[in-house]
């Protein structure tokens, strides 16, 4: 590395930048990592209040509570699974075949159709929650897994059907040329050939639609309670009845999926796919 | 045209979900808004604005002050990110300020009402450090712990955003007046942020109607009076199942994320005219 090039060694007062650099950044880092850290603490918190800074005793009782065969944490937890990958199966089956529409065959409208899966994520939701859970009341959908999986799909399917459509015009048309050259017929080639080059696309769009139907709690809340228990439903109830170690203990179980794939979407969303997406 | 045809047909089921479980919801509540016991009128307005007014004024300043903050912080890491020097303390901050992103808004309820709490985290560190005085400690749940929650949770997003069409930008009228001797800070505003002013519009206007319809927030870190109107609207349902004041305070959501909307479509078109 030459002089001109390295800041640190042209001018020998550079490294004094490390001061306020390092104030800002550990400012940063502890209003981000703080709460993190808390959280985990009052996870393994058997005893802590006021004025001790740091627990007085810690054990895994409260984990044990949230695990334990009978307790209503399994219960929610169960749900939230249950929904979740209802919600990817029901939302991928819809968002394949209207992917492949929009990324191969000639539609009218195609950008007001990408557009119109794009709404439900431009608008306040609230009150459209309201609606549908009046609308499921009459229709007995209320209080019931189906109706709770319906809702998360309509939410997630933005996601769903862009990214799979990204994930289809990334693929070289050429190939599936080649197929049907060969004879194979319209559905073999979508199955054999066009669907596993997909597959990585498609599994991005399934890992974030999972986290969508895991973390949303204002469709649940106005759906599925009471009947319908789901983790961000125990954790606001638990929270608001003081027990801060099951809450904790909840946000962790619903944080930690969501960092993981926070940390290798990169991996699983190539650029050619990535650049595609809302075009 | 058979082929037209079979894609219609494919993306349809699509289709109907959202015209069925958003649109059709989207214009019950905004019919429901006006009709008072099976007639029409302005009932559930007048009704609203008596009770609802300082909920509606503290809802837009607290959503719109926090967007003017996500803003500023989202474009000093974009800044730092395009035109910081020091490879190592870019690195740091790429690495760092991501976090929050994909954290869910119930979850960012939860650790900020233990974090910012009288006797939380946050003031127990500044007592330690000697920075502040037991007596002085106040607990920050009111609407300023609303405001940290949503510029905690969305700066990441924008940032994001904003850095990434900053990445794109012509490096070489950057590098043109950093030779006519310009400060970093003048670099910044005169030259990075107009030529990413598209991209941070969007980014805000998706901030500011996700921070009006979530409900968890409010309810976790402050849900006494004066709250936001999704707190509102949920107590009303919940506690007196009033669908009707519910439907206008929604309509009221609804515009309010409209007009900025609308803003935004007014001075795209004419920078395009």
């Amino acid at each position: 590395m030459t002089a001109a090039r390295n800041p640190a060694r042209r001018n020998p007062l550079a490294a004094l930048w490390w001061v306020p650099r390092g104030i800002i950044f550990g400012l940063m880092a502890f209003f981000i990592f703080g709460p993190l850290f808390n959280l985990v603490l009052w996870t393994v918190a058997e005893k802590w209040y006021f004025p001790y800074s740091l627990p007085l005793e810690y054990g895994f009782s409260s984990w044990a509570k949230v695990f334990a065969p009978r307790g209503g944490a399994m219960q929610s937890l169960t749900n939230s699974l249950v929904v979740a990958l209802l919600t990817v199966v029901v939302s991928l089956v819809l968002a394949i075949p209207a992917g492949y529409a929009l990324a191969r065959l000639k539609l009218p409208f195609r950008g007001l159709i990408l557009l119109a899966f794009l709404i439900p994520q431009a608008f306040p939701n609230l009150t459209v929650y309201v609606n549908i859970a009046r609308i499921f009341y009459e229709i007995r959908l209320n209080g019931t897994i189906p109706g709770v999986v319906l809702v998360h799909v309509s939410h997630g399917l933005v996601y769903a059907v862009w990214i799979a459509t990204a994930a289809f015009s990334a693929i070289d048309a050429e190939l599936e040329l080649a197929a049907r050259n060969i004879g194979a017929g319209a559905m073999r080639t979508f199955m054999d050939v066009t669907l596993p080059l997909a597959a990585p696309g498609l599994m991005a769009s399934a890992v974030f639609v999972f986290l969508e139907s895991l973390d949303e709690f204002t469709g649940s809340y106005f759906v599925g309670a009471p009947d319908v228990n789901m983790l961000p439903l125990l954790l606001y109830t638990t929270a608001a009845g003081g027990n801060y170690q099951i809450a904790s203990i909840t946000a962790l179980l619903l944080l930690v999926p969501s960092l993981v794939f926070m940390l290798i979407v990169e991996r699983f969303l190539k650029a050619d796919v990535l650049s595609r997406v809302g075009h | 045209m058979p082929k037209r045809l079979l894609g219609l047909l494919l993306v349809l089921p699509a289709l109907a979900v959202i015209a069925f479980l958003f649109i059709l919801p989207l214009i019950m509540s905004a019919v429901g808004a006006f009709q008072v016991e099976e007639a029409f009128g302005w009932g559930n307005f007048i009704k609203t604005f008596d009770l609802y007014t300082k909920d509606i004024i503290f809802t837009v300043v607290i959503v719109s002050l926090s967007t003017v903050l996500i803003g500023i912080a989202s474009i000093a890491i974009g800044g730092y990110l395009t035109l910081g020097e020091h490879p190592v303390a870019v690195a740091i901050l790429r690495w760092l300020y991501r976090w929050p992103m994909f954290i869910p808004f119930i979850v960012v309820g939860q650790i900020l009402r233990t974090f910012l709490s009288k006797n939380g985290m946050m003031n127990n560190t500044f007592i330690n450090l000697g920075l502040l005085t037991p007596l002085d400690a106040v607990s920050f749940l009111d609407w300023r712990g609303i405001v940290i929650a949503f510029v905690w949770k969305q700066t990441p997003f924008v940032a994001l955003l904003v850095a990434g069409a900053m990445a794109s930008i012509n490096r070489d009228t950057i590098e043109a007046a950093r030779n006519l001797g310009a400060s970093r800070l003048r670099l910044l505003v005169e030259i990075v942020v107009p030529q990413v002013a598209m991209t941070l519009t969007v980014g805000l206007i998706l901030s500011f109607v996700t921070m009006m319809s979530v409900l968890s927030v409010p309810l976790m870190i402050n849900a006494q009076s004066p709250t936001m109107l999704t707190a509102d609207i949920a107590f009303r349902v919940n506690s007196y199942g009033d669908y009707g004041v519910a439907n206008a305070l929604g309509l009221i959501s609804l515009v309010l994320a409209g007009s900025v909307a609308w803003i935004y479509l007014r001075a795209s078109l004419k920078e395009r005219a």
